[in-house]
């Protein structure tokens, strides 16, 4: 049966981690989407309408993935984990269900009419739709991560004689103490992921032709975000961590690989935590450092891992390196906005070379970022599924190993197909200029299909020129 | 109360899956007839008809098994693993399904492109045959100790739950036949009408063939529908049937655009009622009741205010998505 646990983990891992990425990216340029169309309506500036459309036909791929993979995300609790889906479902089931009723149908009643409906309902309902579908996706992160985030620090339940958690007060529930700080680093990481794709894009492009009203657009507003919410992500990170500490304390230790309990802790740059030997070997630190960030005291004293019975640690190198990680890319976003911040200001922001070849290396940062803190957090949460409550072991269904290892092949084998796909199809689209591409479909296209295909279509603005009266030429 | 909540949620959880198996079955329906539709412009059209609304439609499926989550925790926990081949072969079918609506139309080869047509084909098929099946092998019964799944691997595999996979293939091909002749024209129209002739006489006899197969599952099936007073509510149901198939075939007869379609969603409904009078009150059957099966009041009640709150909303913002994308759709004309 272990095996079949480990097995069963590693699923639900690979494919929360592929759907994860997809509603961090389509939460943040949903809400990069309605900004855009805001400015052009506002503006009647076309370059703003390029953009739109050059990013609404990625949006439209990514949300596809998205929904398919969150589809199987759904019915996974079930096949995987029935008894904790018999357990908790009391509780978190009807938040799920809120997400469904509040999110979901509201992100798919609006996605046609933003994709395909522009002809048909005039700008003002267009825009409307937009914003409506961008809400969806904030709605959306609000009840899953309320789910998440009451398996992290479980409040406002009482458990039953066979072990069912009860529900008790739903305010508790939903806004159990972890939720407002997870809620609010999560949001602001699906808006610099996106602010690092979207700047990578417009880099790239920018470094083929200086000129380009478009790229410029997309590189600026992209330098803009990262300036801001960089830093605004490092404090929100500093005060989650506080948070963590206070609920969480184990995975925490885990963190910082702090096996022992000492006063003044140092913060580890690098190191090497084992488990069995209980140190951290070839550990470089910076001493009272540690302490001094999580309890802002000199002689401050966190606890380590020999606080906790062995029995409740969770992994801690995989805590402790996808901690780093996240962190590193964090400063990295801080480091890449300010240098923007300083070009700008020397009017060199599209002339430097070097601040956009750090740019298109950033593209994927933000992304990797999201894997690495979503594995800090469940990967800490172990040996639990509730945490404290309910042992993962104790919590998968009555499915064999065989069962679970052909299940997950399966998974395995469909999602690297069917996603390594359309990432070939997000990264070739990418690598399309905007200027030209948002004049007319692509060059090769049969003109007959343009008008038959949603997606070809898609290479003519979809906002077109008749109901603006605002000619469709990119640039100035 | 306590008695009342899970009536109520059983009859919202089985409005939810019927939602489902209409709306998606149309568009699984369109997918299964790519089968024997070739021409690359007739298959743009057919596409062209379900894009703006198909991400909807399946959303009654996440509510489906969200709802049953949340409302019967103790159903969902025996049914997935009971299912589970099933119920990972139709995910990984409907991932192929839902992301070809964007791939086919970036392939940038046509032989990309003809391999994302058949990941339409083969996705909408395989999903509608295990549907079929987990509807089967529910009504078979599912072997349940100590409040968890008991039985094999394969339980669910079985001559009858084969039988209603093929049933709901052909119910949805039906399904999507009706809807092309309802929002196409020409040649399209035109081929959709011949194939919603020969797929109803198979529907039909299918249905009969499920019909007279499910009382000899369950003794209980049997005394529900032929007893006393079981047959005052199961007689009109073959009655009714007949009506709709008048309907259907006068229809296409006189080339309706909408009189088939709502028939065979007609048909649909008389035959969901049929299983709900066989199954009730079991969850899961034989022995699991909806009573049994259902969450405490409060996660009951809390998630009910929403559904009654929420449900019209969405029933009205689904109605103006699909009034907006009203009409024929053309070949040449377009959307945007
Ligand atoms: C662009 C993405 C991104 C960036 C730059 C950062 N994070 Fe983060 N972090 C996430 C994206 C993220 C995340 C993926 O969104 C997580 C996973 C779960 C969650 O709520 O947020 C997360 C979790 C997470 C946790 C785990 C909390 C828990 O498990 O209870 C801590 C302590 C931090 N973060 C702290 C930081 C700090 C101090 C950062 C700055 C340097 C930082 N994060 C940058
Ligand atoms: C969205 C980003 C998420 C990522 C990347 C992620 C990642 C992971 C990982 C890596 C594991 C395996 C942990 C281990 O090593 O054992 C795991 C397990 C799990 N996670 Fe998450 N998770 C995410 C979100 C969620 C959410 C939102 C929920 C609940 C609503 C959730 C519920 C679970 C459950 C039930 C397990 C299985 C039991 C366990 O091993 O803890 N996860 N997840
Ligand atoms: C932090 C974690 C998560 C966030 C922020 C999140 C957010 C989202 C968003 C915004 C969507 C809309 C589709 C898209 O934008 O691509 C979506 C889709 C979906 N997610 Fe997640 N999700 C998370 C984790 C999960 C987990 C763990 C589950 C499993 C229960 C899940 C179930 C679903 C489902 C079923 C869909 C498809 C909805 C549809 O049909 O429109 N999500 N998610």
């Amino acid at each position: 049966m272990a095996l079949a646990i480990l097995l069963a983990r590693a699923q639900f891992a690979f494919t929360v981690g592929f759907h994860i990425v997809l509603p961090a990216f389509s939460i943040g340029l949903a809400s990069y989407l309605a900004v855009l169309e805001a400015l052009f309506l506002a503006t009647g500036r076309a370059v703003y309408l390029d953009v739109f459309n050059y990013w609404l036909r990625i949006f439209a791929v990514v949300f596809a993935m998205g929904v398919v993979s969150g589809l199987v995300m759904s019915y996974e609790f079930g096949t995987n984990w029935s008894v904790f889906a018999e357990k908790a479902g009391p509780v978190i089931g009807p938040l799920m269900g809120y997400e469904v009723l509040t999110a979901f149908f509201l992100e798919a009643g609006f996605l046609g009419v933003m994709l395909f409906g522009m002809k048909r309902v005039g700008p003002g309902l267009h825009f409307t739709a937009t914003c409506i579908v961008a809400l969806g996706t904030l709605i959306s992160a609000f009840w899953i991560l309320s789910v998440n985030s009451w398996m992290q620090t479980p409040a406002g339940f009482t458990i039953s004689p066979h072990g069912r958690f009860l529900p008790a007060d739903w305010w508790a529930i939903v806004f159990n103490p972890s939720f407002p700080y997870r809620l609010v680093h999560m949001v602001l990481a699906s808006y610099l992921s996106v602010a690092c794709a979207v700047g990578a894009v417009g880099a790239f492009h920018l470094r083929r032709d200086r000129q380009s009203q478009a790229a410029r657009v997309m590189f600026s507003m992209a330098m803009w975000m990262a300036a801001i919410v960089a830093p605004l992500q490092v404090i929100a990170g500093d005060q989650q961590g506080l948070n963590t500490l206070r609920y969480q304390p184990a995975k925490v230790a885990a963190m910082e690989g702090d096996f022992r309990t000492v006063a003044g802790t140092s913060l580890k740059l690098f190191g090497l935590p084992d488990m069995r030997a209980g140190r951290t070997e070839a550990a470089i630190a910076i001493p009272h450092l540690g302490a001094l960030i999580l309890t802002h005291e000199w002689n401050g004293t966190v606890r380590g891992l020999d606080s906790f019975p062995r029995r409740i640690w969770p992994p801690a190198p995989w805590v402790f390196w996808s901690f780093r990680i996240m962190v590193a890319l964090g400063f990295a976003m801080v480091g890449l906005g300010w240098w923007s911040l300083w070009e700008r200001a020397r009017g060199r922001l599209f002339a430097s070379v070097w601040l956009s070849r750090a740019a298109v290396a950033m593209g994927p940062a933000g992304f990797l970022a999201v894997l690495a803190g979503w594995t800090t957090t469940e990967v800490g949460r172990q040996p639990f599924t509730v945490y404290g409550l309910l042992l993962t072991s104790q919590s998968a269904s009555p499915i064999g190993t065989p069962g679970v290892a052909v299940s997950f092949a399966a998974i395995a084998a469909v999602y690297l197909i069917v996603f390594g796909v359309g990432i070939r199809y997000i990264l070739r689209q990418m690598r399309r200029p905007p200027d030209i591409g948002e004049r007319g479909p692509e060059a090769g296209v049969p003109v007959r299909s343009a008008g038959l295909t949603p997606a070809a279509a898609l290479g003519v603005p979809l906002l077109g020129a008749p109901p603006l009266g605002v000619p469709p030429v990119a640039g100035e | 109360m306590a008695w009342w909540l899970p009536v109520i949620w059983a009859g919202l959880i089985a409005v939810a899956v019927l939602a489902y198996v209409l709306l998606d079955g149309f568009d699984l329906g369109v997918g299964i007839l790519f089968a024997v539709e070739h021409d690359a412009e007739d298959r743009d059209v057919m596409v062209n008809t379900i894009a703006p609304v198909w991400d909807g439609n399946e959303t009654w499926l996440v509510l489906g098994g969200g709802g049953l989550f949340a409302v019967f925790p103790m159903a969902y926990a025996i049914v997935m693993p009971a299912f589970y081949p099933a119920v990972i072969a139709m995910l990984l079918a409907l991932v192929f399904r839902g992301v070809a609506f964007e791939f086919r139309f970036r392939a940038a080869r046509p032989s990309s492109r003809a391999w994302w047509d058949r990941a339409f084909l083969g996705g909408s098929a395989i999903a509608a045959f295990c549907q079929g099946t987990i509807l089967g092998g529910l009504l078979q019964g599912v072997k349940v100790a100590g409040g968890q799944y008991a039985g094999g691997w394969f339980d669910w595999l079985s001559p009858f739950t084969l039988l209603c996979g093929v049933a709901v293939v052909a119910g949805y091909a039906l399904l999507g036949a009706t809807w092309l002749i309802w929002r196409t024209e020409g040649v399209l129209q035109a081929s959709a009408r011949r194939r919603a002739h020969g797929l109803g006489i198979a529907v039909l006899a299918l249905i009969v063939a499920v019909s007279l197969w499910t009382p000899l599952l369950n003794p209980v099936f049997a005394r529900r529908w032929f007893g006393f007073p079981g047959i005052l509510l199961t007689s009109p149901v073959p009655v009714l049937v007949a009506l709709a198939a008048w309907g259907f075939w006068r229809g296409l007869a006189r080339r309706s655009d909408v009189l088939p379609f709502l028939c065979v969603v007609a048909w649909f409904v008389l035959s969901y009622a049929g299983l709900g009078i066989s199954v009730w009150p079991m969850m899961v059957p034989p022995s699991v009741t909806i009573w049994q099966a259902a969450a405490p009041v409060s996660s009951q009640l809390f998630l009910l205010v929403g559904a009654v709150v929420l449900v019209p909303v969405i029933l009205a913002y689904t109605g103006f998505a699909y009034w907006v994308f009203r009409g024929k759709v053309k070949a040449g004309a377009h959307y945007h």
